[in-house]
């Protein structure tokens, strides 16, 4: 029959849609068969974690909003009636906040895979700046989420990083009353940023979709950094990678599990169970720590839209990485230079979380100033000029060669390296 | 040793090969996601059941004593109107006499009050066709033509026990489960 696709199932039924909307096909050749190279390490899990997380946020998301009420005089005691009287309301509300963190944690280590392998270098720079794009969602949501309890922390997050648009020079003010709704962050504020938040997430969702789209198109990475160069290089995703991604999910569970169960309100701020009080600003306004780093390039600056545009700056290098970076070789494990100021680069960002942490004051400034200075040049100028200059180590001819060693890239196994033991008759 | 350990226990298999250990691990992973789904499962679905302020709303307590005969109130139990009535001996022999009739639904008064409480009469105050409360509660409002209950949005009458008489609707008022705490108190629910 015309326009039918051509399915290869056999049972009827599977045929029958298969034929009509091929999704069957689609699953078996892009996580059935699709050739995934054979050298991934457990920093190649952190993609498909992101996967799992996003949809434990969004079920959790979506029955704790049968709950909460999105009204500023009522949002904090919707919050406290969850966590009360809702059956399991006080799991919800734990996964969804833990769950947040982990979202970071997991996401922060998948960025640090794409940095020290490559994985933004051509072909994949559009796969990359997809990504930058996810992570910008990312904190949108994690940002309004956070304002929902409406708790002191809440509140004055909300104003703190709304205020920040009135430095733009002529239009700032109008900026912030219009996201405001008002005068001030107010119930217009709370609600409009509920319906925000429970819109992005389906956003990201299609963002995911394209980002897993590009790498299927371009295929993966791996740490050798080096192109697969046949079907020697590669194994069919299932069974190999379902597992290897199996067991990662379980060990993600684990610490889910102990955050949520164990210390729940660790990685919170204890302000936020105080109601949001206008009158009374907190003595440290800190955001969640996935902030931090952000937040102590903003305060570095001594000029208001200074702060403002380099830690807006901070998150756009990020998407020119892939031009600002000129080695030709993808992974750090060849580029010895480079594998050096990567991890100074880890430091830099750990230390300014640290900064930020603290109060504006003292040796903490000088600390964020350099910080600050150092992160921008490893990007804008110790890149640029490191490819031109570093030399490499010599790469591996292919990646079955470097996996299997110089018997492998090529056909079977040789029969005598592959005997099976067998018990000798006594 | 006298026997080789190569050859693995061979059991009989649908399809002819033998049973491997990855059968059963594959086996034991697949029931041990099962549950592992099944428990984040239920308490997402156990989240949309009545939370603990609902179920401490499921009980009303009302007092009878203000309530004199010939009168009748209105009392709210579980976000419905229900009404008390405190009847008089002509409406609960009216009531008795009436079963004679060709009642759509029958039942007997008796069955329908508490023993020993026969004046008074506790039934939900929701018309069983659509869903509308009829009036007659109100010493002002219509009572329709069996003396109990008129439902103003198609026309069913109800009778002093609170039966169906006449119109579209196909039961009696309900009554809900209640208990009486002393001659002039009741818990409903």
């Amino acid at each position: 029959m015309a326009g039918l696709h051509k399915s290869d199932f056999q049972n009827p039924v599977i045929n029958w849609i298969d034929s009509r909307l091929p999704v069957f096909t689609m699953i078996q050749k892009e996580y059935g068969v699709f050739p995934t190279p054979r050298n991934f390490n457990y920093f190649w899990n952190f993609g498909a974690l992101a996967m799992v997380n996003l949809v434990i946020m969004i079920a959790t998301g979506i029955f704790l909003a049968m709950n909460y009420t999105p009204h500023a005089t009522m949002a904090f005691d919707s919050v406290e009636r969850i966590m009360r009287d809702v059956n399991f309301g006080w799991l919800l509300r734990y996964a969804h906040a833990n769950g947040a963190s982990m979202f970071f944690i997991v996401v922060y280590i998948h960025i640090a895979r794409g940095l020290y392998y490559g994985s933004y270098k051509t072909p994949r720079e559009l796969l990359w700046m997809l990504g930058v794009v996810i992570f910008l969602l990312m904190m949108a949501i994690a940002f309004m989420g956070y304002v929902l309890p409406w708790g002191q922390m809440s509140y004055w997050a909300a104003t703190v990083i709304t205020n920040l648009f009135s430095a733009f020079p002529l239009v700032g003010e109008h900026i912030v009353t219009w996201l405001w709704g008002g005068f001030s962050v107010d119930n217009a504020t709370l609600n409009r940023f509920f319906s925000l938040h429970y819109l992005l997430p389906f956003v990201l969702v299609g963002v995911v979709f394209l980002h897993v789209a590009a790498l299927h198109i371009t295929g993966s990475n791996n740490p050798l950094g080096i192109d697969v160069k046949g079907p020697q290089d590669t194994l069919p995703f299932h069974p190999y990678y379902t597992i290897k991604d199996s067991v990662g999910i379980c060990v993600y569970l684990i610490v889910f599990a102990v955050l949520v169960f164990f210390a729940p309100n660790f990685l919170g701020h204890a302000d936020n169970y105080i109601p949001a009080n206008p009158l009374v600003t907190p003595a440290h306004i800190v955001p969640d720590w996935y902030f931090l780093p952000f937040y102590a390039i903003l305060r570095s600056v001594p000029d208001k839209l200074g702060g403002v545009l380099l830690m807006f700056g901070s998150i756009f290098v990020l998407f020119v990485l892939p031009w600002l970076d000129t080695s030709p070789v993808r992974s750090a494990r060849f580029r010895p230079v480079y594998r050096v100021l990567f991890w100074v680069l880890v430091f830099t960002v750990v230390v300014l979380g640290i900064a930020a942490g603290k109060p504006a004051e003292g040796i903490w400034v000088v600390v964020s100033r350099i910080g600050t200075a150092y992160y921008f040049l490893h990007f804008l100028v110790i890149l640029p000029i490191l490819g031109k200059f570093e030399r490499p180590l010599p790469l591996p001819e292919s990646i079955s060669r470097a996996v299997l060693g110089v018997m492998g890239g090529g056909g079977p196994l040789p029969g005598g390296a592959a005997a099976k033991p067998t018990m000798e008759k006594a | 040793m006298t026997e080789s350990a190569a050859a693995p226990h061979v059991a009989p298999h649908p399809g002819g090969a033998e049973v491997t250990k990855r059968d059963f691990l594959k086996l034991v992973a697949g029931a041990g996601a099962a549950v592992g789904a099944g428990a984040i499962v239920w308490p997402m679905v156990d989240s949309m059941n009545p939370a603990a302020d609902v179920l401490a709303l499921s009980s009303t307590t009302v007092d009878l004593a203000p309530v004199v005969a010939g009168q009748a109130i209105t009392v709210v139990w579980r976000g419905k109107p229900v009404f008390v009535r405190h009847r008089t001996p002509e409406e609960i022999a009216r009531a008795r006499t009436d079963e004679k009739a060709r009642l759509p639904d029958p039942a007997a008064d008796a069955s329908r009050v508490k023993p020993g409480h026969d004046q008074w009469l506790i039934v939900v105050g929701i018309c069983t066709h659509l869903g509308c409360v009829p009036l007659g509660n109100r010493s002002t409002e219509v009572r329709g033509d069996y003396g109990g209950w008129f439902c103003p949005c198609h026309g069913s009458h109800y009778d002093t026990s609170g039966r169906i008489r006449q119109g579209p609707a196909p039961a009696n008022l309900a009554v809900p489960p209640y208990a009486f705490e002393g001659d002039t108190k009741i818990k409903i629910g």
